[in-house]
């Protein structure tokens, strides 16, 4: 056994034990933290795949932002997961007996895996050769991939617009801030100087 | 080569432009108050697309090296969700006004869904496919809760949105297994790969992966179940475009997929859509009789007309999209007819929903029952109206692939199935002495109720010649 | 001309039939009887024009399918000109006489618009009676079959309100399906054999049936003797012949208009048309026509007994008419058709003729039909009676025996024909059961008939007083028909006698055939045979269904029914003198006798005035057992086992999943969610079952 190899199971069943225990765990903060956990493990599995690039990304967009944003979302909501199990327990025999059904029936797919004979070849196809990975992330990006990533722009702008249109209310009753109106506020009409003659009051 | 495919998907390039920048000026400008303009303006585009499709588009090309086709099957569904999304938002402004839900972000919400949706119908590509699918569902999913202070709008959004995500990720799973066998994600290149008779189990895994998150789209059994409880809870115009469009969408992708990636195995997915198409019609019949709201039996409805038209697609021969085509096309009329009339039910200025408001309809609104008596006729496949012709179709289908028992099942359910349109007639006409809905006011959607129950007894000459593109659409898309 | 004279009577019925709202009812009787008499007029030109020559004519294109094309056409022929001229004929006089006899009537009120109603019907009979007749094939003929089935059903039932009337209605109807079953098997059998339903193709094919076999109910016959006897119980249900008759006296419910009209002169003839009309095809079937002339003959003996004791005037005509149309087919039978198409010709004249004038009768009695309740209206309705008498004249064969004038007989219009039907009768079966059966029925037909006259028109009035003194002679407009009909009824026998029953190069000549010298064997064993009969010059010479009928050169009854003895061509004449001898005698010198001689033959009586009891026979054999099949499949059959389960199904089964599926929508995401994940493993399992079965 290789290097790879070994650090490639290493980082594999990391990920798959970070995932197992994100559902399985009690406690919503050590699910978020198990989820960071698979989240590194598989950037391990990218690096060795040669893609630094999509590593990088990965540690920093999304352990860095959205576990952290995760994080913070659990601990201010109160969910009290245990009710929630508990009704769900009464299916629990019923969804062990499924899970179990779709596990064998997986395991007979991947014991009989074969591919179609130029599956291969295909798959290597599409990655330039002699450029750097991130170069050639880009010339996929920008050029074969562009529908798909202008149309995952599109998603996102969805989805920006979706958390507008659900969440945001223009509340009449609250002050808001208007910077224009602080920056072009006139000292001279804003505030009215009075001489106030000592011990007489107003 | 960029600019050939940038011409290629022009419309739906037009759409996401006009809808950003149109979202750009609402928000510096007038805000909600634009949102009735925009309204108008974004069906005017709609139709507009929807003519340029019809005319214009000849042939087949691709663009982006197959990952985006466009032949007469993807200009039949465009036109077909154009059209129908122009019919529903005009429908949908007076009642989204009068309850201050009309925010200028809905019909461009409405709009970058069409965008995913014409995306979709146009896919050749898995990631295309996911892309297309996902831009309309999260569009979806956020006008499905539109209401935000009622709690069965909030719930109905968040339900479709967690089911969502699951047959999103069972479709992923299965678009992951299908490019492990094959090793492209180019439908012309699995079809290449997934031919003949033997293929692997891990293979057939990823077919029914997928046909399971398509049929979540389009809310067939046993993967319907979000379809009555968002349908009642969306705000009606919603519901109305939830039960029109989309599903035209989603039944066009799930024939894009089966015959342009899966065509080399007919046999296999043939079962598995016959299977879905069988228990949607029979759970949409029976559900539907304990429905009490209407929103709900249309909700049920709908997932028994999906069947039908999967029967069409179950044949798995050219024919049988064709008759699928022409089912959506019929359905889809039917639908904006039918929420018509459910948008025109008020109550002292409230909407209403319940079936027992309907009582004596007749006496109140001779015209109005009639047209409707029409449309409920139709939809429960009464000769000699389109309904019937429709059905009719897709049966043919079902029969010359040799599927025989799934026509048999087709009648069956359709007996039963009658039974709860039939009832509304029964309430309409001969019901009991009760307090009447108000007088209709909207002479926009009395017309497309007219409208549309005019298209259903007049079709019955020629289907208004839909006949012609659905068979060159199904030639185009089965060889 | 041809195609006007069959569109014009559909036209006026549309007219009438639907727009009469816009025109009013005065206006549509004018269109229709209008249209009508535009149709006579073009029918006797066509009919006096025509020189036996076969034209076909096209309409328009009908049904193509596989082998079977048809194309709406007309034949026209010296078959179709002779019912051309008598149906539009008497259709068209009738049309006017309707306007004066449904002018009041108490079966509506005066409010109701029920004389459109009428003619529409009427006009719309005409038009499909006419499409039967000139039809070129026989699915154009079965539609003009079913036609007149559909507007005599109409008609019979006219009087709506009245349950006898729907009860007749229907009766003539379902009869008449079993005849048109055997008909259309016969369609059927010949498209079979043929590929064709085209008359040239089947009429050439004829020679061949009649060396062909046919398995039909797992026997095998002469294909050209099933074929024929199938077609003829199709006629035999129209033209109401023994077995499929009992519609026929009950259709008499119907005004009487329809009664002269359809059950007199037209519709009822259609049997003996087709009989002729299928000439080429009965002469290769000498089985089917000997029971042709069996079953008219008992036919005409039968209904004139029946004929003798019925009292309503009009079922005494009716009963009369069936007798006749036994005459016709005893002629078709023995093979002379053009002898029972003259016999039809005339007794269309004569037979509405006594229909208009009963009608006139009832008309003037206030709708009362028992003739024991008439008596002595001679005075009263003077014209009427004489128009009778004529008609009873021609009906009972009043002429001038072994008497011509350069070959014409002497004659009223029945005499002429009635004895060329029994000479030929002789002739065709030597002399054996069906010609003593005409001459005892000949007998008969002139005893009910004098009766009839005499008890309408002679001796004491009888019955309501108060109706008698209102009795009145019917206006000009139902008297003018029966004009018209009475010239024909005296001089059509005398006029076309030659045509129809003269030498046999005539008759050949008059129906579009050609004639060449018989075979010398032919002529001798004729000359053997019956040596007076020894002159056979001519026979015809063409092929099956190139002449309107066709003889075969074997068939010589025609020429020897020339030559029958002396006593034969008395004995017609011999039997009418003895039934008007004992109807006088029992009827006006000594009227005690016919009730006497019922009671003393009681159950004889009992059985002529309960019509042979056929219709109890029928009732018990085939309706009761009907009635209680029927019973049962509804109360066991759908009542308990297709509704039981149906309603089993829809109220208890169905629900049960209803509720069982609103259970299921519990509301809960992570229900749906499992939903959902059963799903995919149910596929996936159904998928690994599938698929590893491969």
């Amino acid at each position: 056994m290789t290097i790879a190899a070994l650090a490639f199971y290493l980082f594999a069943i990391t990920t798959i034990a970070g995932g197992l225990f994100t559902v399985i765990s009690r406690n919503p903060v050590h699910s978020v933290l198990w989820l960071i956990l698979a989240f590194l493990s598989s950037a391990g599995l990218f690096v060795l795949l040669g893609a630094e690039f999509v590593a990088m990304l990965l540690i920093i967009v999304y352990v860095g932002a959205v576990a952290v944003l995760f994080l913070f979302v659990v601990m201010m909501l109160d969910v009290d997961f245990a009710e929630l199990k508990a009704e769900m327990a009464k299916y629990m025999p019923l969804a062990l007996l499924i899970g179990v059904i779709l596990l064998m029936q997986l395991g007979m797919a991947f014991g009989a895996w074969t591919e179609a004979d130029q599956a291969q070849a295909l798959r290597g196809a599409v990655t330039p050769t002699e450029t750097h990975n991130t170069a050639a992330l880009g010339a996929l990006i920008y050029d074969r991939y562009f529908l798909i990533f202008q149309l995952a722009g599109l998603i996102l702008l969805v989805a920006m617009i979706g958390a507008i249109v659900l969440t945001l209310r223009h509340r009449q009753d609250v002050k808001r801030q208007d910077i224009f109106e602080q920056l072009y506020r006139d000292p001279a009409k804003a505030m009215e100087l009075k001489d106030v003659k000592p011990g007489q009051g107003l | 080569m960029l600019q050939a495919d940038l011409t290629i998907i022009l419309p739906e390039i037009i759409l996401s432009i006009y809808a950003m920048l149109a979202l750009v000026a609402a928000v510096y400008t007038g805000k909600d108050k634009a949102a009735p303009m925009l309204v108008w303006i974004t069906s005017a585009l709609f139709v507009v697309l929807a003519v340029w499709i019809g005319m214009n588009g000849e042939g087949s090309t691709e663009a982006f090296g197959g990952m985006f086709i466009e032949d007469a099957f993807s200009r039949f569904g465009k036109v077909t969700i154009l059209l129908s999304a122009a019919a529903v938002l005009v429908m949908s402004q007076d009642y989204m006004h009068r309850r201050g839900l009309l925010r200028f972000e809905y019909p461009l919400l409405v709009a970058l869904a069409v965008v995913g949706m014409m995306v979709m119908v146009s896919s050749g590509d898995l990631m295309t496919l996911y892309m297309g699918l996902e831009l309309q569902s999260l569009s979806l999913y956020v006008i499905a809760s539109l209401r935000r202070e009622s709690a069965k709008s909030t719930e109905a959004g968040l339900k479709y949105f967690v089911l969502g995500a699951l047959s999103s990720g069972l479709l992923l799973y299965g678009a992951s297994l299908v490019y492990g066998f094959s090793g492209t994600t180019l439908f012309a290149g699995i079809i290449e790969a997934a031919q003949g008779d033997y293929l692997p189990l891990g293979m057939l895994f990823g077919l029914v992966f997928m046909a399971s998150g398509f049929a979540f789209k389009v809310s067939a059994v046993p993967f319907h179940m979000w379809t009555p409880d968002v349908y009642e809870g969306a705000p009606t115009p919603i519901t109305a475009f939830f039960a029109t469009a989309p599903k035209v969408a989603a039944m066009g992708l799930f024939a894009r997929v089966m015959h342009d990636a899966f065509g080399g195995m007919v046999g296999d997915w043939q079962q598995i859509v016959a299977l879905l198409a069988v228990l949607s019609m029979f759970l949409g019949a029976i559900a539907a009789i304990g429905q009490r709201d209407i929103k709900r039996l249309m909700a049920y409805s709908s997932i028994a007309h999906m069947g039908y038209a999967l029967m069409g697609l179950a044949a798995g021969t050219a024919f049988g999209v064709q008759a699928m085509l022409v089912y959506m096309a019929i359905y889809v009329t039917m639908n904006i007819g039918t929420f018509a009339f459910i948008l025109s039910m008020e109550k002292d200025g409230q909407p209403v929903t319940s079936i027992d408001s309907l009582n004596l309809l007749a006496r109140a609104e001779p015209g109005k029952a009639l047209a409707m008596l029409v449309l409920l006729f139709s939809l429960a496949g009464v000769p000699p109206l389109v309904g019937f012709f429709g059905k009719f179709y897709v049966l043919r289908a079902a029969y010359d692939a040799g599927l025989v028992w799934l026509a048999v099942a087709g009648v069956v359910a359709s007996v039963i199935g009658a039974f709860y349109y039939l009832r509304i007639v029964y309430f309409m006409y001969f019901g009991e002495e009760s307090e009447g809905l108000d007088g209709g006011k909207s002479a926009m959607l009395s017309g497309f109720l007219m409208a549309s129950a005019a298209i259903m007894l007049i079709g019955i000459v020629n289907l208004f010649g839909i006949e012609t593109p659905a068979a060159m659409a199904a030639a185009q898309l089965v060889n | 001309m041809e195609t006007v004279i069959l569109f014009a009577p559909l036209v006026g019925a549309i007219i009438a039939g639907f727009g009469h709202r816009i025109i009013g009812d005065k206006a549509a009787q004018v269109v229709t009887t209008a249209m009508l008499f535009l149709a006579m007029a073009l029918s006797w030109i066509v009919f006096l024009g025509h020189d036996g020559q076969m034209q076909q004519i096209e309409i328009l294109r009908f049904i193509q399918s596989g082998d079977l094309n048809t194309s709406w056409g007309i034949r026209l022929d010296r078959l179709t000109t002779i019912m051309l001229v008598v149906i539009t004929s008497v259709s068209a006089l009738v049309h006017f006489y309707s306007i004066g006899y449904m002018a009041h009537d108490e079966n509506f009120s005066e409010e109701e618009s029920y004389r459109p109603r009428f003619f529409a019907y009427l006009s719309f009979f005409t038009f499909a009676m006419l499409t039967l007749v000139t039809s070129d094939n026989l699915v154009q003929m079965f539609f003009g079959w079913e036609g007149v089935g559909v507007a005599s059903y109409l008609l019979i039932g006219f009087y709506f309100r009245k349950d006898s009337a729907n009860a007749a209605s229907i009766k003539a109807f379902v009869v008449n399906r079993v005849g048109d079953f055997g008909f259309a098997l016969g369609i059927f059998g010949l498209f079979m054999m043929t590929g064709s339903i085209q008359f040239n193709d089947i009429f050439a094919a004829a020679p061949e049936l009649a060396e062909t076999t046919l398995t039909f109910l797992w026997r095998d016959w002469n294909a050209a003797n099933l074929l024929a006897f199938l077609l003829f119980v199709g006629a035999m249900g129209k033209s109401a012949q023994l077995f499929l008759h009992t519609w026929l006296p009950d259709a008499m419910e119907g005004p009487t208009p329809v009664s002269a009209l359809i059950h007199a002169a037209t519709m009822v003839t259609a049997g003996v048309f087709l009989v002729a009309r299928m000439s080429p095809l009965m002469e290769f079937a000498p089985d089917t026509m000997a029971f042709v002339t069996f079953l008219g003959a008992t036919t005409a003996f039968v209904a004139a007994s029946i004929g003798l004791v019925q009292n309503d005037i009009k079922r005494v005509i009716a009963y009369s008419t069936m007798s006749q149309l036994g005459y016709m087919f005893v002629a078709a039978g023995v093979g002379v058709y053009s002898v029972a198409m003259f016999h039809l010709f005339t007794h269309a004249f004569f037979k509405a003729m006594l229909f208009l004038g009963a009608g006139s009768v009832i008309h003037g009695m206030h709708h009362e039909q028992d003739m024991r309740n008439y008596g002595g209206l001679r005075k009263k309705l003077p014209m009427t009676f004489w128009a009778m008498m004529i008609g009873t004249l021609a009906i009972t064969g009043v002429g001038i025996p072994l008497w011509t004038i350069s070959g014409m007989p002497i004659g009223f219009a029945g005499f002429v024909s009635k004895d060329a039907i029994i000479e030929s009768a002789y002739v065709g079966t030597m002399g054996g059961y069906g010609f003593w059966m005409l001459v005892i029925a000949a007998l008969f037909t002139s005893f009910y008939s004098w009766r009839l006259m005499f008890l309408t028109f002679y001796g004491e009035a009888r019955g309501d007083k108060h109706t008698h003194d209102h009795a009145h002679e019917s206006p000009m407009i139902m008297l003018v028909p029966l004009g018209v009909l009475a010239i024909g009824s005296i001089t059509a026998g005398m006029i076309w006698y030659g045509s129809f029953f003269g030498k046999q190069n005539e008759v050949i000549k008059y129906f579009g055939g050609h004639y060449t010298a018989p075979a010398e064997e032919l002529a001798k064993e004729v000359a053997a045979n019956n040596p007076k009969a020894s002159k056979l010059k001519y026979v015809m010479e063409d092929a099956p269904g190139e002449a309107a009928i066709y003889i075969k050169p074997e068939n010589t009854v025609l020429h020897e029914a020339h030559y029958v003895p002396t006593w034969v061509k008395l004995s017609p004449f011999v039997a009418m003198v003895i039934g008007f001898l004992t109807a006088l005698w029992f009827y006006i010198w000594n009227p005690s006798i016919p009730g006497r001689l019922a009671a003393n033959q009681r159950p004889l009586y009992l059985f002529l005035l309960n019509k042979w009891y056929f219709d109890e026979i029928y009732d018990f054999l085939f309706v009761k057992p009907a009635s209680m099949i029927g019973r049962f499949l509804w109360k066991r059959g759908d009542g308990s086992t297709i509704d039981g389960m149906l309603n089993g199904l829809a109220m208890g089964i169905i629900p049960f999943f209803t509720r069982l599926a609103g259970k299921a929508q519990s509301g809960y995401l992570f229900t749906y969610a499992f939903a959902m994940v059963i799903g995919i493993v149910a596929l996936i399992t159904w998928m690994t079952l599938a698929g590893g079965a491969r």
